[in-house]
């Protein structure tokens, strides 16, 4: 079957953190490798602050855009909530990679409920390969607290198997040219965690 | 040629811009949206904003009449704006190929309902194509533009969210440059459309339709494929790329034109098959027609006539007929065990919506409301909306409800409705409001953009899709040219004067119009929104009386000092917090105020 040699990753968070952008970058890096490649995510509504889910599916033919629930191969999470309730896509030997930050949601900053204090441990009992990465403190070391969506990127590339010079044209392409050097040593950073 | 890796969205300006096309007019709405901002980048095509979709369809109807390729684009229930025009056009046929696209939303990720937009196809007598993907979605409008001027018809092709937001690899082509130039061509027999010549034209349609039925046996869109010949599907669009994935060993008639069906080829892959099935989503359109011509298929018996279909749901009603014995059994969510809360999308820190719906909230108003971010009001703690049918159907809807109810509770009927929606189609609301004498208040959220949908221009914001300055509607001057008597203008962040004027022309016994004059924060334009500097909270003066908390701002959270969440204080996040002050006049205690 096809679908058996296809790579299924999600990107989760909040609206507004540049998870699309991430995606592009994954999925350009994915092309310029000479994948088929193809993904989505809902806009709209879910940019107001909701629940973000994209999804990037790449391998020698793909045809769906959606990765089916279970099927996950790695979970790519830059918000600790967001990262849990996306559980049900990961496969038993999925990889989780996460951002060490918490958004409130609108319930818990109304002090209806309290934000989920046991996150990690959920996340581990789903998954044995659980990075959790603090994408704003290297960013700070990158030279801009802005790039740790692609210091997170960087730690989600040493999963999956794509030579590091596809990735660096990738956001060479994507990004804009004066903030080029900043990500390229915020992807180094990640990718040498 | 190049590849890129586009949108559906994307493909389909690309499409456009291939075929030659020269004028592409919409209106925004999701999924729809990025057709008409992609086409933008193609000098040659003169793309534009339209105050609503009829308008937008006339636009192109015109453009197609004098000669040119003319693309139109809205969601699925624009083309109910649209419909008026759509179903004549049908019998004027074009003379410039025209294509209208028309993106489905099952699911309902971001619209009010789910309509299947095939039964427009059907009903006015248009084909439809639907691409699978986004390489489709520019091959499928090249192609449409095509078949339009062939068949001297509209033709619209129906894309669905997960085929306008989904990127795959598309190949590039050249732009055509041998099509004929516009210009003025007098045929009234075919364009004017009175009872003597729509009777001449009626026939024509239905010739046409015929034909196309005939022709669609050997389009290359339409595509059988023999596997295995127990399976035999009947697929088109996003459902087909689900299978392929769920079943690949199934046999396959990949429709690409939904509208009118191939009958002979359906036939055909039927005879070839043991059990035949219908894989689509929405209504049983092609289902019901394969019925009609005697031939055994399942399908709504297995799917689902509500909500889209995934890989999982398709996988799992093929595994429960029991047919299938190579499924795997359906994936168990063991994860959803854990109850996280709820994260639902909120109106932006700053928003100038919020204080109005502070307001109609202490002031227990009935409000009719309408389409856009200010449809957030109705999430709690605003809590401030009560009706929401569809764009402009606040103001009829206000008109509706104080012919009915006394005198004391019409005081509190209030539409509110945002500038675009106002322009789309609550100016006719309005008119009627005023004419048949409603004593409703319409409250005008002029944020300056259609925000909702991603921060379009409108015929209020002084600009147009090309970024050229234009004339921006004066909203009082319209109102008081309408007829309207009582028209206020009110600063949405001044939280007693918006209470004052809204108390004030709620109990006035006739119409009134309240215009709000603050920006989108979003609004990216040079002058329109400025940030203010960040309001802080004095740890010392809050008493964590939670009166600041009744706005649902996000930049102000509830930071609690151990476990409990009913002990705490304010805290305003300085990279949210625009200061808009409206937190600051809740606070009874002073604890909030700018910097220094
Ligand atoms: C007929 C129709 N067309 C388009 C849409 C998509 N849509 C939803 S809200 C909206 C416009 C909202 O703009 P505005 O009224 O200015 O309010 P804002 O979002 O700026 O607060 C649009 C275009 C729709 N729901 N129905």
């Amino acid at each position: 079957m096809s679908a058996d040699q296809i790579t299924n990753i999600l990107l989760v968070g909040v609206g507004g953190q540049g998870i699309v952008l991430a995606s592009e970058i994954l999925s350009e890096t994915c092309m310029l490798a000479g994948f088929d490649v193809k993904k989505n995510e809902v806009h709209g509504m879910s940019q107001r602050g909701g629940s973000v889910v994209s999804h990037v599916r790449y391998g020698k033919e793909v045809f769906s855009p959606i990765v089916p629930e279970g099927e996950g191969d790695i979970l790519f999470g830059f918000e600790l909530m967001e990262t849990c309730r996306a559980l049900s896509y990961l496969k038993p030997q999925g990889s989780v990679i996460a951002n060490d930050l918490q958004i409130p949601p609108p319930s818990v900053l109304m002090g209806k409920e309290l934000y989920p204090q046991n996150l990690s441990e959920i996340i581990k009992s789903h998954s044995a390969d659980y990075i959790l990465v603090d994408g704003q403190g290297l960013a700070m070391k990158a030279g801009n607290v802005k790039a740790a969506n692609t210091v997170l990127l960087g730690a989600v590339s040493k999963k999956m198997n794509i030579e590091e010079d596809y990735w660096l044209k990738a956001i060479e392409k994507m990004v804009p040219s004066k903030a080029v050097d900043v990500n390229k040593s915020a992807f180094l950073l990640g990718r040498g965690i | 040629m190049m590849k890129e890796i586009l949108s559906g969205n994307e493909a389909i300006a690309r499409g456009a811009f291939e075929a030659g096309c020269l004028v592409a007019s919409g209106y925004p709405g999701t999924p729809s949206t990025e057709i008409l901002e992609n086409t933008v980048q193609y000098a040659d095509i003169d793309s534009s904003w339209a105050p609503n979709e009829k308008v937008a369809l006339e636009v192109a109807i015109g453009a197609s009449f004098g000669g040119a390729r003319a693309l139109c684009t809205m969601k699925h229930v624009g083309v109910n704006v649209a419909a008026d025009p759509l179903f004549t056009l049908s019998y004027t046929g074009v003379n410039g190929g025209l294509v209208l696209i028309a993106a489905d939303d099952p699911g309902m990720h971001s619209s009010q309902n789910e309509q299947d937009s095939r039964n427009y196809a059907k009903a006015a007598k248009i084909p439809m194509l639907e691409p699978a993907d986004s390489e489709e979605c520019k091959e499928f409008t090249r192609l449409a533009f095509e078949m339009s001027e062939q068949y001297d018809t509209p033709v619209i092709v129906r894309t669905g969210t997960r085929i306008s937001h989904s990127k795959s690899v598309v190949e590039f082509g050249e732009r055509i440059t041998t099509l004929p130039i516009p210009k003025l061509v007098k045929n009234a027999a075919k364009l004017v459309m009175l009872p003597g010549n729509a009777r001449v034209r009626h026939p024509l349609v239905e010739a046409r339709m015929l034909k196309l039925s005939e022709d669609g046996v050997t389009m290359p869109i339409n595509k059988i494929d023999i596997r295995n010949k127990k399976i035999g599907i009947i697929t088109s669009g996003v459902c087909y790329n689900y299978l392929r994935e769920v079943l690949p060993e199934a046999s396959t008639l990949k429709l690409g034109m939904v509208h009118p069906l191939p009958y002979d080829l359906i036939s055909k892959f039927a005879d070839q098959v043991d059990q035949l099935y219908v894989l689509e989503e929405l209504d049983p359109f092609i289902e019901e027609q394969v019925k009609g011509m005697g031939i055994a298929v399942r399908g709504k018996d297995l799917f689902s006539l509500c909500g889209e279909l995934t890989p999982g749901i398709i996988h799992d009603a093929f595994y429960r007929t029991g047919l299938f014995p190579d499924l795997k059994s359906p994936f168990e969510n063991a994860a959803s065990d854990t109850k996280l809360p709820q994260r639902p999308p909120n109106m932006c820190p700053g928003c100038p919506h919020r204080g109005v719906f502070y307001a109609l909230n202490k002031l227990k108003a009935y409000v009719t409301g309408d389409i856009g971010c200010y449809t957030l009001g109705f999430l709690p703690p605003l809590s401030a909306m009560d009706t929401c049918v569809c764009m402009g159907a606040s103001i009829g809807m206000a008109t509706g409800v104080t012919k009915v109810v006394s005198d004391e509770e019409k005081k509190k009927v209030v539409a509110v409705i945002g500038d675009s929606t106002f322009l789309h189609t609550g100016i006719n609301g309005l008119m009627d409001m005023v004419y048949n004498q409603s004593p409703a208040t319409v409250v005008i959220l002029d944020n300056r953009i259609t925000a909702m949908t991603g921060r379009q221009d409108n015929p209020a914001s002084g600009f147009t899709l090309m970024d050229s300055p234009t004339v921006a509607i004066d909203f009082p001057m319209l109102c008081k040219s309408i007829g309207v008597k009582n028209i206020r203008v009110v600063n949405p962040f001044d939280l007693d004067e918006t209470e004052r004027v809204l108390n004030e022309e709620m109990n006035r016994s006739e119409t009134s119009v309240i215009i709000t004059n603050k920006p989108c924060v979003l609004v990216k334009r040079e002058g329109v929104f400025q940030k203010e500097p960040p309001y802080t909270v004095s740890e010392e003066k809050c008493t964590g009386c939670r009166a600041c908390l009744k706005i649902g701002c996000p930049a102000i959270e509830w930071r609690t000092s151990k476990d409990d969440v009913k002990k705490g204080k304010a805290h305003i996040d300085a990279l949210l917090c625009t200061g808009c002050d409206v937190c600051r006049q809740l606070c009874k205690f002073e604890a909030i105020g700018g910097v220094n």
